[in-house]
């Protein structure tokens, strides 16, 4: 105690350690910082010619535009609604993986099964997308050929009918994430006390039973922890998997469309810079309150585990 | 005793059972396109792509070697963003995650706050968008792929600084203080190279965002020669015929007959997740860690 109070008195210089901290510094002030002062171009009738400061203000008429559009509801109600999808499916599925994982006791089991669920998490988006060609499209997709004919059914064009996507989106979502997440499962269980088993075993427990009442119990913590995390990043989505997955196809747009897609197409495909602007800061300003609010929870259910 | 020992066996062999099914689907996708990728091209048109092909052949590998030129353009491509991205990343992340670490540094509590706000609150892809193209003109060079997003993570900054906060103690700074070596040596010539473990993780998981990024090329890149290979897979998914028209400009048409397009997307599909099929069973170990060490405090 003494010794820490003495150290606390006896600083360092100052100037050696922030010059080698500088330029990470320099890095996080342009590439984070100054773009939140262009938040303000959310405000302006952006004009390529006038440029950023040049272009006229508008007041809030970016933002009143886009929620009078049918796509502000359908890319909030997306981003939602699969966020939701992937939270309570997605760690269902990830806690029953890795129950099965570490159940198994063989460490060359595990290793196999854990590297082939694994692998899908390795693969970039773009990939993801052929692999989804390969399964979908009308010409050549094995479900056409393959599984549709074998039952007699009409070939479907997949890229242009929405009504499947929401279950293929979740189908892709968990082949790429399950195996990812059980990790962080499989380490949690691996953390309960072994006398709380042994305990439930002298008590006449079955493995199932162990299960029910020990494992998932003791796992709530971290289910509760790992979800409140998620939910203070519910507005934002994966761009990758509503990019590439339906091959950016304007048919789908109705189930496909996210806030991350509809701020992107609006840039780079419509050049409609005001509108995406007051789209990103939309999600900006909302997802920010929902971390502190996320978090303002997770403080209050477990301290140690707060992000701040 | 007995009876319970019956009952973890049996659920041993139930989940073997049903961890085997699920690893099967996991795979299948993969299996799909690798056999897709030697179909013989007229039995893809009249079957599509299946498990089981009439037919194989590997004219859609020696297309793309005769065809070559873009494709290892696109790899060196991808191979020099990765390289300079997980190096600058490293290189940034590190010193600006070790003054953190250091007790009696004044700024520490502040300079860790502009750090973690990054997490919370971000300007948005817009207005990002718009300094990189306009005020630094990254648009169509290499560093439009290296810079803008990736570099430093607040998430990385703070894995490094636990690291050296948990693992190593400040009397060895204090140490060489004592034998009269300034910060600058302090860091480069011991705490750097400490930090090896961890400058581990964050490279392998750097390395394989910067190998699979196609965001940055997406927003940055226009120009074809500088695409990466993750770009020009989205180009050839939209266009199978770029492949042919960018290797030589012969006329489009005279030579369509040639292009087995349907097993050439699934063996480029193939060539983009090679090296990460080859490395992954190696650095699978160090992936999990990475995976529980970033999950239990970022």
């Amino acid at each position: 105690m003494h010794m820490g109070k003495r150290r606390g008195k006896r600083l360092a210089k100052t100037g050696p350690l922030l010059l080698i901290a500088a330029p990470g510094i320099l890095y996080l002030l342009i590439n984070n910082y100054l773009p939140m002062f262009g938040v303000f171009l959310a405000f302006k009738d952006y004009n390529y010619i006038k440029g950023i400061f040049g272009s006229d203000w508008s007041g809030f008429d970016n933002f009143r535009f886009l929620f009078k559009t049918h796509d502000a509801w359908v890319m909030t109600r997306n981003t939602l609604f699969y966020n939701a999808a992937f939270i309570v499916i997605g760690t269902v599925a990830a806690i029953f993986v890795a129950i099965l994982i570490y159940e198994l006791g063989q460490k060359r089991r595990v290793k196999l099964f854990q590297s082939a669920l694994m692998l899908p998490n390795l693969f970039s988006w773009v990939v993801i997308g052929f692999i989804g060609y390969a399964f979908l499209n009308a010409d050549t997709g094995f479900i056409n050929n393959s599984v549709l004919k074998a039952f007699g059914t009409e070939p479907i064009s997949w890229y242009s009918t929405p009504g499947p996507w929401p279950v293929i989106l979740v189908l892709v979502y968990l082949w790429k994430f399950v195996g990812y997440f059980s990790i962080v499962y499989i380490a949690s269980i691996a953390g309960i006390d072994k006398s709380v088993y042994e305990a439930a075993q002298l008590d006449g427990a079955s493995k199932f039973q162990q299960i029910m009442r020990v494992t998932i119990p003791l796992l709530k913590p971290t289910i509760i922890v790992m979800s409140l995390m998620a939910i203070g990043r519910i507005f934002y989505s994966d761009f990758g998997l509503f990019y590439q997955v339906p091959q950016n196809s304007g048919r789908l747009f109705e189930v496909t469309q996210t806030i991350d897609t509809y701020v992107y197409r609006g840039l780079m495909e419509l050049h409609d810079v005001g509108m995406s602007a007051a789209a990103a800061l939309y999600q900006s300003v909302v997802g920010f309150l929902l971390v502190l609010g996320a978090n303002a929870l997770v403080r209050k259910l477990d301290n140690d585990n707060a992000l701040f | 005793m007995n009876h319970s020992h019956n009952d973890v066996k049996r659920f041993q062999v139930f989940a073997t059972v049903v961890l085997a099914i699920l690893a099967v689907f996991a795979l299948l996708p993969i299996i799909l396109i690798a056999i897709a990728s030697v179909t013989d091209e007229n039995v893809l048109v009249s079957t599509g792509y299946t498990f089981l092909p009439s037919k194989l052949s590997l004219d859609s590998y020696y297309y793309m070697v005769k065809q070559s030129q873009m494709i290892m353009r696109s790899y060196g491509v991808t191979i020099s963003v990765t390289l300079l991205g997980t190096l600058g990343s490293v290189l940034l992340t590190t010193t600006l995650a070790y003054p953190l670490a250091r007790p009696d540094f004044k700024y520490r509590n502040l300079l860790a706050f502009f750090v973690f706000f990054t997490m919370l609150f971000n300007g948005g892809v817009v207005s990002s968008y718009i300094m990189w193209t306009r005020v630094f003109s990254i648009k169509n060079t290499i560093w439009a792929m290296v810079v803008p997003n990736y570099l430093v993570t607040a998430f990385n900054v703070f894995l490094v600084r636990n690291y050296y906060v948990n693992s190593i103690p400040h009397a060895l700074v204090e140490s060489a203080q004592i034998d009269g070596a300034g910060e600058l040596q302090i860091f480069f010539k011991i705490m750097l190279p400490l930090a090896i473990p961890t400058v581990a993780t964050i490279s392998l998981f750097t390395g394989i965002l910067y190998w699979n990024d196609w965001v940055n090329g997406l927003y940055y890149i226009s120009d074809s020669q500088l695409f990466g290979l993750q770009n020009l897979l989205i180009r050839i998914m939209n266009n199978i015929q770029f492949l042919k028209v960018s290797s030589n400009s012969a006329l489009l048409g005279t030579q369509n007959v040639d292009l087995p397009g349907a097993s050439v997307r699934m063996a480029m599909a193939m060539i983009g997740i090679l090296p990460i099929m080859i490395l992954f069973p190696f650095v699978q170990k160090y992936f999990i860690k990475g995976v529980v060490l970033g999950a239990i405090k970022g």
